[in-house]
């Protein structure tokens, strides 16, 4: 069997080789949809990848508790609308929920900072110290806020890169320099290492911190002490985010005293349902792609379908003769369904080719990330060899039913 | 020699439409193993239906056909394919050989059929073109041989396979009169030396000659057998 499978890819080689440009006609459907399916296969990948990594800067194990959606007397309030959070729920989530590692909390404001003759319109955001830690700061020179910056509420703050930027000049060292924000005056003890863009766009590193007791105290003022705008926690791993959302839910729950049927009094998200919403955009360029290919890759289909009829009609003599020779219909069946399977794997190759160098262009032209992955480079195979299958099911079959005698005798 | 070829009664019905035709009309026939048997008939006589049923192309609508002592009636398409590919070869008037394959894969074809490693297949196929002194032609294309090359070419293909009958339907039909000679030669030579049943359907009075028994078909009946002394000096061509 092994000898006749040979001989019949060799034949269906010739066959091909004789007619290149029915051929290259042929398969030009297979390796449009296989093509098409690399590339959004890739790009499908790349910006997954991508979309990884930025929810990865702002930690997979972080946990961000916002205040509000209460509804008072009928009147909903937007997220954040209203002051529920305190820094005691942090202190108190810290002692009671094991699986929180570190627990933190920040309040902020956009204000004017100035620096000499410069000035720049950032966010301030007060912070506990374990803040930094949670979200996984570090720093190009200085150092941190520290526990004694906050109990002596500490006119000391910390730059992002673009704050930076905008403030001083290029090679001017901030570490030491005393910039005003809200015209009290602050000596700079650290510049922050950059992150780049959040997973919805917005600039990380525009952003300037001190301690959450100045802040409450000297800058932004306060509702009540101790309200925030902002609860952090992180737990060890990411594994135990979802079991540490539900103690946390259920902590705050007795804190603010909820009766059973009130709804929460503050949203706590994860950056994993951040990244899954980026990841769902991502799914519907995917899907629509995959439409596209699926649909060249029947067009392609039927032109081997319509090629492998044509075959059969014009080789029904050489059906004839192999059958009086001795073939069995399932050998006539096994010719044709190889020759459209040897096509379409044919057209799959130079589809993979059309691919790898389709998802290259995207990423060197419009600079989209891609990866070419194994995953990709298989399903293509696959596909085009179902497709082979199912399109050369019918011809094949054709061709294996003919009557021998009448095969003999076609003109 | 023992009968090779059984046919009792063999009736061949086919329908047209509404119009019944009967091709066959209650043939019995034996043909022993080793005879060269020619076959007449005008055309539309019967001749090619009786033709596709000793060939196992086709089955009888009524009677038996026993080929070596298989019922071939009642055989399933897979046996019958078998049966082809192991006991019987065709030679037809016009080659048949298959377009863009060499004389070699050409000779190969029946052997490929049986699952023959490509070795065996290369080695017995190139026996066979010796045979028919095709030998230095394996790897010419049937574009590239003469008619009569062409045939041989068949031949080769239909005795790769070490055949008990071999079925000739008009073989010299398309060829010149020196092709013709080599041809009926070849298949002469065969029936002597290597004792191959031959059946022959010929027009020409010239190659019915070569056989050792002529049967006359007409209307779906044979109307004549008898036994004729072959006039081999005709074909003995020089070899």
């Amino acid at each position: 069997m092994s000898g006749f499978v040979y001989l019949t890819v060799m034949t269906a080689l010739r066959i091909l080789g004789r007619n290149r440009l029915r051929a290259g006609l042929t398969m030009l459907g297979i390796v449009i949809g296989v093509g098409a399916v690399i590339a959004m296969v890739s790009i499908g990948q790349g910006a997954r990848a991508a979309v990884r990594a930025q929810v990865a800067s702002m930690g997979t194990n972080v946990i961000i508790i916002l205040p509000g959606a209460t509804t008072v007397g009928g009147v909903r309030g937007g997220q954040g609308g209203v002051v529920t959070l305190t820094s005691a729920d942090a202190l108190d989530l810290k002692k009671r929920v094991p699986l929180l590692k570190e627990t933190g909390w920040a309040k902020r404001d956009v204000m004017q900072i100035v620096n000499g003759n410069r000035n720049w319109n950032g966010p301030v955001n007060g912070i506990s110290p374990s803040y930094l830690t949670i979200r996984d700061w570090s720093f190009v020179s200085g150092g941190p806020i520290t526990q004694a910056d906050m109990e002596v509420a500490a006119r000391v703050a910390l730059v992002g890169q673009t704050v930076m930027e905008n403030l001083f000049d290029p090679g001017e060292e901030p570490v030491g320099a005393i910039i005003r924000i809200k015209n009290v005056p602050f000596r700079v003890i650290g510049v922050l290492a950059p992150k780049g863009q959040s997973a919805q766009g917005s600039d990380q590193d525009d952003i300037i911190f001190i301690p959450f007791t100045t802040a409450e105290r000297k800058v932004l003022g306060t509702q009540f002490l101790g309200s925030v705008g902002a609860l952090f926690a992180m737990t060890e791993r990411s594994e135990d985010l979802a079991d540490a959302v539900e103690q946390t839910r259920e902590v705050l729950r007795l804190r603010h005293r909820l009766q059973p049927d009130q709804p929460d009094d503050f949203t706590i998200r994860t950056q994993v349902d951040i990244g899954k919403v980026q990841e769902g955009t991502s799914q519907t360029l995917t899907v629509m792609l995959f439409a596209i290919a699926s649909v060249s890759l029947l067009v392609g289909g039927i032109g081997i379908m319509n090629i492998l009829l044509v075959s059969v009609t014009e080789r029904t003599r050489e059906i004839g003769v192999r059958m009086a020779v001795g073939a069995k219909r399932r050998h006539i069946l096994m010719q044709f369904l190889i020759e459209a399977m040897t096509l379409s794997l044919a057209g799959g190759m130079v589809g993979i080719l059309f691919g790898i160098l389709g998802a290259r262009l995207t990423t060197v032209v419009a600079g989209w990330p891609t990866i070419i992955s194994f995953d990709a480079v298989a399903t293509a195979f696959f596909f085009s060899l179902v497709v082979g299958l199912f399109f050369g099911l019918y011809p094949a079959n054709k061709a294996a039913s003919l009557n021998p005698i009448e095969a003999l005798r076609y003109e | 020699m023992g009968a090779l070829i059984v046919c009792e009664n063999v009736w061949k019905v086919y329908r047209v439409g509404d119009v019944q035709v009967q091709a066959l009309r209650g043939v019995n026939l034996t043909i022993d193993h080793g005879e060269f048997v020619a076959v007449m008939g005008a055309s539309g006589s019967g001749k090619s239906t009786l033709m596709n049923i000793l060939g196992c192309l086709d089955q009888p609508s009524q009677g038996r056909y026993v080929l070596d002592g298989v019922e071939v009636g009642t055989a399933s398409s897979d046996l019958l394919a078998e049966i082809r590919n192991q006991q019987i070869g065709f030679v037809f008037q016009s080659f048949n050989l298959i377009p863009r394959t060499s004389a070699l894969e050409n000779a190969q074809l029946p052997l490929f059929y049986r699952g023959m490693s490509l070795r065996d297949q290369r080695a017995q196929a190139q026996a066979a073109l010796q045979r028919v002194g095709l030998g230095g032609r394996e790897h010419h294309y049937p574009t590239q041989l003469s008619g009569g090359q062409q045939q041989r070419v068949a031949i080769a293909r239909a005795l790769v396979t070490s055949p008990s009958l071999l079925l000739a339907d008009e073989p010299t039909g398309n060829l010149d009169t020196e092709s013709s000679r080599e041809i009926m030669s070849i298949l002469d030579r065969l029936n002597r030396e290597d004792g191959i049943t031959i059946i022959l359907v010929t027009h020409e009075a010239e190659v019915a000659a070569c056989a050792s028994r002529e049967i006359v078909i007409r209307d779906g009946v044979i109307v004549s057998d008898r036994r004729t002394t072959p006039v081999v000096s005709a074909a003995r061509s020089p070899h």
